[in-house]
This record gives C-alpha cells, sequence and structure tokens, in this order.
C-alpha cells in the first residue's frame, strides 16, 4: 500500500515513535488531581489564554485550530477550527459547548481511560474551547455506564472550580464557565451528536433532522460545538505547542498524535499515542505482536462501525484520508484485531446482536432491518443457514446502507457488507457444513 | 410577478416558453419535468403539484417533518453532483437546479421503497381481513400497488400484546405500527396533549402512555384517522364494518358553533362513525372527539317517532300528524289570543329552522317573544350582538380562522377555548406556534387549556372582569390590540357578568382591535342572523325600528309586531305568572336554563305548550302537542359558525319520514292561516336571502347595562364561583357514547393553596359546595386561582349547577371539607 506521496510521515520512520501529547500525564503518581496536573504544565494554556493583562482574542483561538488542522477525534474527522467558525457570533443567543463523551463505539477505549488518567487536561479544554466559541455554559455528557469517569470528572469540576479554573470572572479575565458532567443512560445512539442533544435536554435520545446543524441550533436551540473528548484534550497543547509544533506530528492532511485503541489479540492490548498514520503494522509492533504468534486474519481500523480490514491492509496509514482511500474508515482508531481461529460470521453476528439492541427504533431499515439480520444471522452461525438467506443477508444490508435516518443503520449494515466482501465464502461454509457451526442452537437460548 | 414585461412584446412567441421563476422561488426538475417551487418548500410538495405521488407514511402536510418512515426516499443531484445516499423527500427542501429522481425514474429510489416496504411488512401482522383500516390502508395500498407478493421473512415475527386500551375511546395495536410517529407529532405539536409517546427503542419500540394517565385528550380521534395503518382504533367503530361497504357523506358537525365539516359513514340507514373532512378555512384536517363520536343519540330508544298528544285523561299519546297539528294550532291560537304565546328554541336550530320560528312567532303568535338563549341573556347582550355581530360574515370583513392565525395580538374574554370551542382552540394553537401570536385570557383561572395556547391570564375574579377588560386599554394588552392584526375573541358567557359585553367592546373600539363573539353552540349564530331573538328581526333588524319593521313587513306581506320581545328568561317568567298562555319550546333541556326549578314549573303551570324534539325530555313529557322532528343528520340545512361562515350541507339519512322543525312549522302555520314558506331548505332560504342584512344604523352600547335573569342567592359571604360548561361532560348530545364519555376530564373542585390550607383541605381530598338551593360534593385540585374563588365544571355527576346548587358564574357558594357522609 503506497504511502501518500505529498506528506513523508513520521510513521515512515523504521521504529515507531511513541509520542505520548495526550497520554504524557497517565503514567504519573495520582495524574487525576490537580496538583499533579499543575506540576506538568496544567492550565498553562489557559493561563496564557486568559491569565494575561489582556485576555487573549477568541477569534484569534479559532484561527489557531484552524492553523493546527486538528480533525474531530469523534469518528468523522470534521476540521475542529472550522466547526467553531461555524457559530453565528452576535446572535444574542447562548452559545454551549457540549462534550462527547459517550464513547460507546466497540473496541473503543480512549475518552474513558483519557478522563480517568487526566480529567483536568478535558477541563483546561474545555474552558479554553468555551471562551473561543463564547460559551458561558460547557455539559459534558459521559456514557451512563462510566460512572468511574463520571466521578473522577465531577470531582475534578469542582477542585477547578475551587482553583478559580471555573465560575465567575475567571483568572480576572471577565470571563465565567459552568461545567456540567452529565450522566447519559447508556444508548449508543446518545453518541450521535443530535440525540445526545436531545438526550441531554431530558428527552428521548433519538437523532434530530438537520439542518439545522448544531451550530445554528443545537442544545436548547442555540449555537453549539458538540466535540469529541479527545479533541477537546486536544486543545491545551495546541495552545501551548503551536499549530506548527502541531502539524509536525502525523500526516498533511491529519496532523496531530492519536490514541490507537488496540484491543483482541495483540500480546499488549491498550491505548497507544502515536502520530496520525501509523500503520497496524507498527502499532501491533509496539503492543508485542501477536498474541502467541497467531498471524492476524482481519481487524476494524476504526470500531465496528467501520468496514474491515484484511492483512493486506496492514500497511495502510492509519490516518482519515489513507484509510478512506482504502476503503474503510477511520472512525475512533479503535483496532479489534483478530486472529485467524476467529470465525468471521461469529464475529458479525456478535456485532450485529449490538447493532439491534442499540437501533433507537426511529426508523425503519436500522429498526426491522437489525432485527431481521440477527435472525438470520443465528441461523447461519448454528448452521441452519441457507445460500439463500446469504443472499437476503446481503440484499438486506445494502437496503439498510445509506437508507436510515442517521449513521448508524449505516454501521448496522457495515459488518455484514466488509465481510461479505472478504470472507463470504466463511459464510458459505457454515451453510453447506464444511465448517460447523459455531454456535449451538442451545445457546442462543435467550440471546439479545 | 417580479418585473413588468417589456410593453413592446415580441410579435413571435417565446420559443421554448421557459419557465418564469418568481420571486421566491427556485426552479427544479422532477423525473425530468421542469418546476418552479418556493423556497423551503419540501420535495414530496414539489412532487405533488406535478402529479407525482412520492409513498409515505410519517410525512403529513399540518405536521411538522421526521423522516422516520424512510419511505419516500428519492434520488437527488444538486449543481450536477449526485448526493450520496437517497434523500427522504419529505424532509429534504427544494434548491435551485436541483435534479430529482423519484420511483418512477430512478432504480435507486425504487428499490430503496420496495425494501422500506420490506421492512415495514417483517413484523406487520396479517391482519388485513380483520383489521378496521382494511380497504382504507394506505399500507395495504402501497402493499398491493408496488410490493411484493413473496416475503422473504421466515423468522419469528414480533407480537405485543393487542389491542392495548390508551384510552376509553383509544385503542393501541402495537403489532399493526409502523412508527411513523403521526399520531405523538399530532398531540404533541397540534393539539398539545402530549399523552402519548414513544417507549422503548430499537425493534421494541412502541407508542404508549404513561402508566398513571391515559390519553385523555379531546382531540384524540384525529390520531385514528391519520394513522397510516390499524395501529389506532376507536373502542366505539372497531368490528362495526369495512370502509368498502360504508357510503361517505359530507356534513357539518352541529355540536358547537365551530362548523368543523365532516364526513359522515353510513350504511342501511344508520351512521358508523364520523371523521374530520377537509376544509382548510375552517377546521384545516381536525375535529374533536365530541364532533366524531357524538352522534348516536340519534338512535337511541327515547327517539320521538309520532307526534304526541295529550288526551281528554291528560296522557300524552300517539296522534295523527292531522291530529297533532290541529291540537297545537287550535291551542296556540286561543293562547295566543288570551294572553300570547312565546316561543323558546334552544340554540341547536340550523339557519332555516330558525328563520323558521322567528317567522312563526311574528306572524303566527304575533309576538316577538322568542329567544334561542338557554343561558343568561341581556338587552346588554341584544344590543352587542346587534352591533358588534350580527351580519358579519368572512364576505364582509367578519373575523375568520385565518384572520387568528395571521393575529399578533388575541383577547379571550368570557371564552375557554379548549372547552368551548375546540376547533377555534386548534387554531389558536397553531397562531401562537406557528406565528407567535400573543394570546390573553381575562379570567380567574390559568388552565392548562391557555397554557397549551402560551396564553398569559389577565386575573379577574368573577364579576371583576367588567372592569379588568377596562383598565387594559392602557395595558401592554391595550397596545398589543391597538397594533395591526388584533382580536378580542368574547364568549357567550361574558353576557353572565353585566358590564362586560360593554367593556369589551369599548376595548375594542377604543383600541381598534377587531372583535368577534363565540357563542357556544352550533344555531346560536345563525338564530341572530334568522331573527330567533326578541330585539331583532331577521337579517339583525331591530324590533323597534320602524324602518327596519317595515322592510321585513313588506318581505313577508304582514304586520310584525312592534312591541320588543321578552327575553327567555322573562318569557319562562311570565309563563308562571300567567302572562302567557302557551310556550312553543325547541330543543331545550330545562336543567341548562338559568333556573331549572322555576323553568320547570313555569313549563308545567303554562295553559298550552307545544314541543318540537328528536328525544324524549322533561319538556316533553310537560307538553300538550309534541312534534317530532329530524335530528341534524336527517336534514339539509345550514349552521353559522362563530365567524358567521354559513355551513350548508344536505340531509345524510334520508327515508326515515322525519321533518325539520320548519317544515313542521310551514304546514302548523297553514293550519293557523299563515304562509311561513318554508317548507323547504331552499324555500326558506330563498325567503331569508330576500329580506338581504340590514343596512341600517346600529345601535350604540348603553352605558349602564341592566342585570342578567339569574336568581339572587342568599349567600353574603363565600367563595366566588367561576364557572364554564366543559367539552364533555355528559349533555344530551353525547348519550350513547360511553367510550367517548371515559375520556371526560376529571370533575374537580378548583381552589388556590390558601383556600385549602383555610379550609383543611389537601389536593384530591372531597369539599362540599353549597348554596341554600343544595350543595355537591367533589374532589379538590389545588390551582393557581386566586383565593376567594373556586371553579366547578359547568356540570357535576351529569346534572347542571343551576340544577343542583342554583348557582352559576359570579355567585356566592360555601365551601367545607365533605364529611365522610358526603354532601347532602
Amino acid at each position: 500500500m503506497a504511502m501518500s506521496d505529498e506528506s513523508p510521515t513520521p510513521a515512515a520512520a523504521a521504529v515507531a515513535p511513541l509520542t505520548p501529547v495526550l497520554t504524557r500525564r497517565w503514567a504519573s503518581p495520582r495524574s487525576w488531581t490537580i496538583g499533579t496536573y499543575e506540576q506538568l504544565d496544567g492550565y498553562t494554556a489557559l493561563k496564557s489564554v486568559l491569565g494575561g493583562p489582556s485576555p487573549a482574542n477568541p477569534d484569534q483561538l479559532i484561527e489557531l485550530m484552524k492553523n493546527s488542522g486538528l480533525r474531530g477525534r469523534g469518528g468523522a474527522g470534521f476540521p475542529t477550527g472550522l466547526k467553531w467558525s461555524f457559530l453565528p457570533q452576535g446572535d444574542g443567543k447562548p452559545h454551549y459547548l457540549v462534550v462527547n463523551a459517550d464513547e460507546g463505539e466497540p473496541g473503543t477505549c480512549k475518552d474513558i481511560p483519557l478522563m480517568m488518567a487526566d480529567p483536568h487536561s478535558l477541563i483546561e479544554g474545555c474552558i479554553i474551547t468555551s471562551y473561543a466559541i463564547r460559551a458561558p455554559f460547557c455539559a459534558i455528557y459521559v456514557r451512563g455506564e462510566a460512572i468511574h469517569a463520571l466521578r473522577r470528572l465531577t470531582v475534578a469540576v469542582n477542585e477547578a472550580k475551587a482553583k478559580g479554573y471555573l465560575g465567575k470572572n475567571i483568572l480576572g479575565s471577565g470571563f465565567d464557565l459552568e461545567i456540567v458532567v452529565h450522566a447519559g443512560a447508556g444508548a449508543y445512539i446518545c453518541g450521535e451528536e443530535t440525540a445526545l442533544l436531545d438526550s441531554l435536554e431530558g428527552r428521548r435520545g433519538q437523532p434530530r433532522l438537520k439542518p439545522p446543524f448544531p451550530a445554528v441550533a443545537g442544545l436548547y436551540a442555540c449555537p453549539t460545538v458538540v466535540n469529541n473528548v479527545e479533541t477537546i484534550c486536544s486543545v491545551p497543547p495546541i495552545v501551548l505547542g503551536g499549530a506548527e509544533w502541531y502539524r509536525s506530528l502525523g500526516t498533511e492532511k491529519s496532523p496531530g498524535p492519536k490514541i490507537y485503541s488496540l484491543s483482541g489479540h495483540v500480546t499488549r492490548p491498550g491505548q497507544y499515542e502515536a502520530p496520525m498514520g501509523t500503520t497496524l503494522r507498527q502499532l501491533i509492533e509496539m503492543a508485542g505482536g501477536m498474541q502467541g504468534g497467531i498471524p492476524l486474519k482481519f481487524f476494524t481500523p476504526g470500531g465496528s462501525s467501520t468496514p474491515i480490514f484484511t492483512p493486506e491492509h496492514l500497511d495502510v496509514p492509519l490516518s482519515f484520508d489513507d484509510v478512506a482511500a482504502a476503503g474503510s474508515m477511520l472512525g475512533t482508531t479503535a483496532l479489534m484485531c483478530f486472529n485467524e481461529t476467529v470465525s468471521v460470521p461469529w464475529a458479525v453476528w456478535k456485532w450485529l446482536e449490538f447493532y439491534k439492541h442499540e437501533s433507537c427504533g426511529k426508523c425503519t431499515p436500522c429498526r426491522e432491518g437489525t432485527g431481521w439480520l440477527v435472525q438470520i444471522l443465528r441461523r447461519v452461525v448454528t448452521g441452519e443457514g441457507t445460500m439463500a438467506d446469504l443472499d437476503t443477508l446481503a440484499d438486506a444490508a445494502s437496503n439498510i446502507a445509506g437508507r436510515s435516518f442517521c449513521a448508524l443503520g449505516d454501521a448496522a449494515a457495515t459488518p455484514i457488507l466488509s465481510s461479505f466482501k472478504y470472507f463470504r465464502s466463511d459464510f458459505e461454509d457454515l451453510v453447506t457444513g464444511r465448517t460447523a457451526p459455531v454456535v449451538s442452537t442451545h445457546d442462543l437460548v435467550g440471546a439479545h | 410577478m417580479t418585473s413588468t414585461l417589456p410593453a413592446a412584446t415580441s410579435p413571435a412567441p417565446q420559443d421554448p416558453p421557459g419557465l418564469v421563476v418568481p420571486e421566491g422561488h427556485v426552479k427544479l426538475t422532477i423525473d425530468g419535468v421542469e418546476l418552479t417551487a418556493p423556497k423551503g418548500e419540501l420535495l414530496i410538495r414539489s412532487a405533488e403539484r406535478i402529479g407525482t405521488a412520492i409513498p409515505r407514511f410519517c410525512d403529513h402536510p399540518l405536521l411538522e417533518p421526521v423522516g422516520a418512515c424512510r419511505q419516500c426516499l428519492v434520488e437527488v443531484e444538486m449543481g450536477g453532483r449526485p448526493m450520496p445516499k437517497p434523500q427522504a423527500a419529505c424532509t429534504q427542501t427544494v434548491a435551485d437546479g436541483m435534479v430529482v429522481r423519484t420511483q418512477l425514474t430512478s432504480p435507486v429510489a425504487e428499490k430503496a421503497q420496495r425494501s422500506n416496504l420490506e421492512f415495514l411488512l417483517l413484523n406487520h401482522p396479517l391482519d388485513c381481513p380483520v383489521c378496521d383500516k382494511g380497504g382504507e390502508c394506505p399500507l395495504q395500498n402501497q402493499v398491493m400497488a408496488n410490493g411484493s407478493g413473496h416475503s422473504r421473512m421466515v423468522d419469528t415475527k414480533r407480537t405485543f400484546t393487542k389491542p392495548l386500551a390508551i384510552s376509553t375511546q383509544i385503542l393501541l395495536d402495537r403489532e399493526r405500527c409502523v412508527l411513523c410517529q403521526r399520531c405523538t407529532r399530532f398531540s404533541d405539536q397540534i393539539a398539545g396533549d402530549r399523552f402519548i409517546d414513544l417507549l422503548e427503542r430499537g425493534s421494541s419500540q412502541q407508542i404508549g402512555i404513561a402508566t398513571d394517565q391515559p390519553f385523555q385528550s379531546y382531540f384524540s380521534g384525529n390520531t385514528i384517522q391519520i394513522c397510516p395503518v390499524g395501529a389506532l382504533t376507536s373502542a366505539a367503530y372497531r368490528f362495526r364494518s369495512r370502509p368498502f361497504d360504508l357510503v361517505s357523506t359530507p356534513g357539518v358537525c352541529e355540536h358547537c358553533a365551530g362548523g368543523c365539516a365532516i364526513r359522515v359513514d353510513w350504511r342501511r340507514g344508520e351512521v358508523t362513525r364520523r371523521m374530520a373532512a377537509d376544509d382548510p378555512q375552517v377546521n384545516e384536517e381536525w375535529n374533536c372527539d365530541k364532533g366524531r363520536f357524538a352522534f348516536t343519540y340519534v338512535g337511541l330508544d327515547d327517539r320521538l317517532t309520532k307526534p304526541l298528544v295529550r288526551n281528554a285523561d291528560g296522557v300524552l299519546a300517539e296522534a295523527s300528524w292531522t291530529e297533532a297539528m290541529s291540537a297545537a294550532a287550535a291551542g296556540l291560537a286561543t293562547a295566543r289570543d288570551s294572553a300570547g304565546v312565546g316561543v323558546l328554541t334552544g340554540g341547536r336550530l340550523t339557519v332555516t329552522d330558525a328563520y323558521a320560528y322567528a317567522k312563526f312567532a311574528r306572524l303566527a303568535l304575533r309576538t316577538n317573544d322568542i329567544d334561542f338563549r338557554t343561558r343568561a341573556g341581556s338587552a346588554e347582550e341584544d344590543t352587542f350582538l346587534a352591533r358588534h355581530v350580527v351580519g358579519n360574515t368572512p364576505e364582509t370583513g367578519g373575523v375568520t380562522y385565518t384572520d387568528l392565525e395571521q393575529a399578533k395580538t388575541i383577547l379571550l374574554v368570557g371564552l375557554e377555548p379548549e372547552e368551548e370551542a375546540g376547533i377555534l382552540f386548534l387554531r389558536l394553537r397553531k397562531s401562537w406556534r406557528q406565528h407567535g401570536s400573543r394570546i390573553y385570557s381575562v379570567g380567574a383561572v390559568k388552565t392548562r387549556g391557555l397554557t397549551k395556547l402560551g396564553g398569559i391570564l389577565v386575573p379577574a375574579v368573577p364579576g371583576a372582569e367588567p372592569g379588568v377588560v377596562a383598565g387594559l386599554a392602557d395595558s401592554p394588552v391595550g397596545e398589543g390590540l391597538r397594533a395591526a392584526h388584533a382580536v378580542l375573541l368574547v364568549g357567550e358567557r361574558a353576557a353572565e357578568v353585566p358590564g362586560l359585553l360593554t367593556a369589551a367592546a369599548q376595548l375594542a373600539e377604543s383600541t381598534g382591535a377587531r372583535i368577534a363573539w363565540v357563542p357556544r353552540r352550533a344555531g346560536d349564530r345563525g338564530a341572530v342572523e334568522a331573527g330567533a331573538l326578541g330585539s331583532l328581526l331577521p337579517g339583525g333588524r331591530p324590533v323597534d325600528g320602524p324602518a327596519a319593521r317595515a322592510e321585513v313587513e313588506k318581505s313577508w306581506g304582514a304586520s310584525v309586531p312592534d312591541r320588543p320581545g321578552r327575553n327567555t328568561g322573562e318569557i319562562l317568567a311570565a309563563a308562571a305568572a300567567g302572562e302567557l298562555a302557551g310556550l312553543v319550546v325547541a330543543g331545550v333541556s330545562i336543567e341548562d336554563l338559568p333556573d331549572p326549578t322555576a323553568a320547570a314549573k313555569a313549563l308545567a303551570g303554562v295553559g298550552f305548550l307545544v314541543s318540537l324534539e328528536i328525544r324524549r325530555s322533561a319538556v316533553t313529557d310537560l307538553a300538550d302537542v309534541v312534534f317530532p322532528v329530524a335530528a341534524s343528520v336527517e336534514k339539509d340545512g345550514a349552521y353559522r359558525n362563530w365567524e358567521g361562515r354559513d355551513r350548508p350541507y344536505d340531509a345524510t339519512i334520508t327515508g326515515k319520514g322525519t321533518l325539520a322543525d320548519a317544515r313542521v312549522l310551514d304546514t302548523l302555520g297553514v293550519e293557523m292561516d299563515v304562509d311561513l314558506y318554508t317548507q323547504t331548505v331552499k324555500a326558506a332560504t330563498a325567503d331569508l336571502q330576500r329580506l338581504g342584512a340590514f343596512t341600517g344604523p346600529r345601535p350604540t352600547l348603553a352605558e349602564v347595562p341592566d342585570r342578567p335573569t339569574r336568581p339572587a342567592v342568599e349567600e353574603p359571604r363565600g367563595f366566588l364561583l367561576a364557572t364554564w360548561r366543559m367539552n364533555l361532560d355528559g349533555g344530551s348530545l353525547q348519550d350513547g357514547e360511553p367510550y367517548l364519555a371515559g375520556t371526560a376530564r376529571a370533575e374537580v373542585a378548583r381552589i388556590s393553596a390558601v383556600a385549602a390550607a383555610a379550609l383543611d383541605l389537601t389536593d384530591g381530598s372531597s369539599v362540599t359546595v353549597s348554596t341554600a338551593r343544595g350543595a355537591l360534593t367533589l374532589p379538590v385540585e389545588i390551582s393557581p386561582v386566586a383565593d376567594e374563588v373556586v371553579w366547578l365544571p359547568g356540570r357535576v355527576a351529569g346534572a347542571s349547577l343551576a340544577s343542583t346548587i342554583g348557582a352559576g358564574h359570579g355567585d356566592r357558594v360555601h365551601l367545607a371539607a365533605a364529611t365522610t357522609k358526603g354532601g347532602s
């Protein structure tokens, strides 16, 4: 797989570098406390913005973000500075910052560790961002199951408040900000930003019609920026290091470092922060190779919602554009690695069970389609499927993809469509009996 | 539209004609057809205008788009670039240069729509043969037209318990539901009654209600009508017929002054159901549950079919029409020639029927003693009606529903729209939600209905309203009324408070706001126009105006009495005192009258009583001659709604042999040597139209009005009573419909928290409301009302307050915690 010609990336080096920017404090003792944070440059970015004799110009901060090339870390990779600049200024309405901490994409494990190890970096990022977009109120929407992160974040907010980093007249700048840490109720759909906003407003979490986009009518129908945790955590380092430094990491179109979540059959699964454009081959190397030396069979580049890759994609630079060019999506850089012992139909079935369980129900293709796909897949993995079932699976999945209200429907169809692309024969073998059923019907009793 | 064409047009016609794009419009192409569309229009509507129906379930033109069902996917190309995914035509707005390919020209759109139908049918039960919706079901139609005859679904279908009663009237079948959210969006957006919502998620998602709160909306029936499948059905209609076995006839609702267009579905001479018909100027596509479900009263066992005459033994016995006619004519002539005869018409008549009574009273009975009101009336109201109401129609610049929708400021006086004029309430809510109108209401209680209008209460304890209204001129409300697009809506209840109508009229005149009168009954406004009033002859001609009277006399070719007639209270009092020897009564419930006891006594004591009724009643029981008359559904006619809009309709059920009031009176007139020319609606209408509207001067408002007719209640201290009739309250036209009755609001007494504490009452505990005349007990609901005010529904346990405690709006009543045995 060819590298992007225009951008010689650090990943091209023979030994992949770890570039701890977002993760640099993770190993420090009691890294989550404000004391440790302040000892390790914490809140210096904020002080440089608000602490001087005259606070920084918010528009310059937005410009800084644009220049840094930071792209949203929630999966879509939308340019962050551009998103901030969409907010209409002087419209007389309050502005809001909403942090999407509803990390729920299967395989993704970066925001919760980030909030656990370094909650203040998120808070500092929130303050600077809120100042830049002129928001007096910021809500951090934390996935309901992550109570540990929620508690740590709440304590951190209180610490920051006690130190005068939050509240009225922050650092004498005249800027006021309240941060509310809000617990979701554990719905995957609430990671979709408009569903998140509805949920935050106390409504049923289902995606909204767009337009209007959140930048125009978001939280309480006011201009709102919704950003991912990792995105906001990237803000203080950019303020401190500058756009040029940030662009020195990663690829030209996907600058900066990225937390890659490695899971599955690697020797040392975990979070690896490396420049954008690092390849899975390099990451597996950092993680000590494949577990037990069993070769890789397939992997997701960015969580279960992204089309799967095979070993032929080991050298695809993991940046937004390179992954897209190779036919998948960078997503949340959740690299689920499956070795050759894993049945693809089994993995697909498990994923589909997830999507069926998490479909919000709003639109027909996703609500009805996911349930149907699961019913068929259950028969396939128990060896009771037919060849016609496989055609139906492929056709039904293509009838969901691109037809649903939000991207969740696309995501649900993806495992089937992409696995059929590379591994249809694995499904056929289950149907013909060439391979034994991977699950017994007995195991499916009560499955959901 | 945008610019004038050059004066010198080229001799050769423009070729090709080219589409002129008006200001605010865009040009687009749908299936190769070029068209213009107003900016912001949804694709699905643009396509409709060129005759292309894009299939849809969730889309409804009167509801906000949701894009949930995904049935209307089409291919869209913008600026030469195809959008990567098919777009929902119900949410995608038009844009200049857009190229759209619907199912007719795009295989992608066609497959998307076909596969979506497959998804919808995966878990849909094969209920069609027993489903109420079968035969008129959008899903069924879609599948028959575009669906596959074969299902690929071989697994287990999702099942639910069914049906689920979400109110006594509405039944929910979750298996059939396609989750289009039309019902929830209607309830939320249109009615403001968010009692139903989505529950659960994914394939378990379903419509439902909260455990302790049924779907208690006055407009719930609309959800059945807009449900694109058979998920919502009515308990009353369930399993009663198939749509293709029914005849649908357009009609007009007889329940209130709203004038809703309805569709009456019937077979074998019986109405099986009623629906809201589409009339954008009046009811749009909605109606209230009373208008939809309350029609069974026509066929109850107490229906009168033959004339009754009181025989020599004093027993009311069936008689022939001839016998009854001569008995009635003789009795009335005798009574007329002794002390005179009065006429009470009740307010439920069509325009021509009311006209027949008006003419019959003047010519056959030679009196102006006629009144359509069963409630308090006053000279003040007569003047108000003559000055501000009669003759005002949409054609002559009267206030219309559309005006209300566009209004910036609306002041309600003596009117609770949700309870007293349901469809007006919906339009007011639309005005607030979509056009941001400010709605104020003068009254004692901030009701939920007012909250649903975004309304602001202008507090006024009962009796104090005239002063409060007069004081509004110099307030922000007055400011709003002085600006353009301001309307004052005055309910008929305003007549209960002396001086209120005058104060309202003066406020309108001083601010320049337009004013309209909203009565409660379908026939009220028509009765005013037709002259069923002591002070007004047909067309709004004052009885005491010689020129006006002369016009009528010329048209009728007979003389008209010149002494202004008495109102309902005075007529009854005169009858009781022997100052009237006879009464003709149509469609009056004794207990609706301000003093039922006295009224019953008067009716019992009067020398000769003729009753024209559809069902046996306390009045028919006392009558000397009873004529059975046709119910609304059995006759032609027209109602005049509160706008003054004529709402003509033809009979739905014919062949029952029932006669309209006007026809009966016409014959009775002949029997009394008077020609009314009201034998048919056509003749009566022509007769009335020949008179035309009065063009002479209108009366001026009196400064000091007299008191309305209500007996004084001897209760020196206590609470001030505020009250009005509820939409559903066991009225006689709601008889025979138990499912509907079950959705009535709970009967409660509303008092303030301070008053409750003083009386040692809590929310939900029982309070006894009493006067010297009687008492009743009902639960307390602590509400934001003034501390000296108690609000009661106009009827409690099926009986009017007038008949139980002899009190009305503004009277003093006594409150006490109910003893365990309850009130007297």
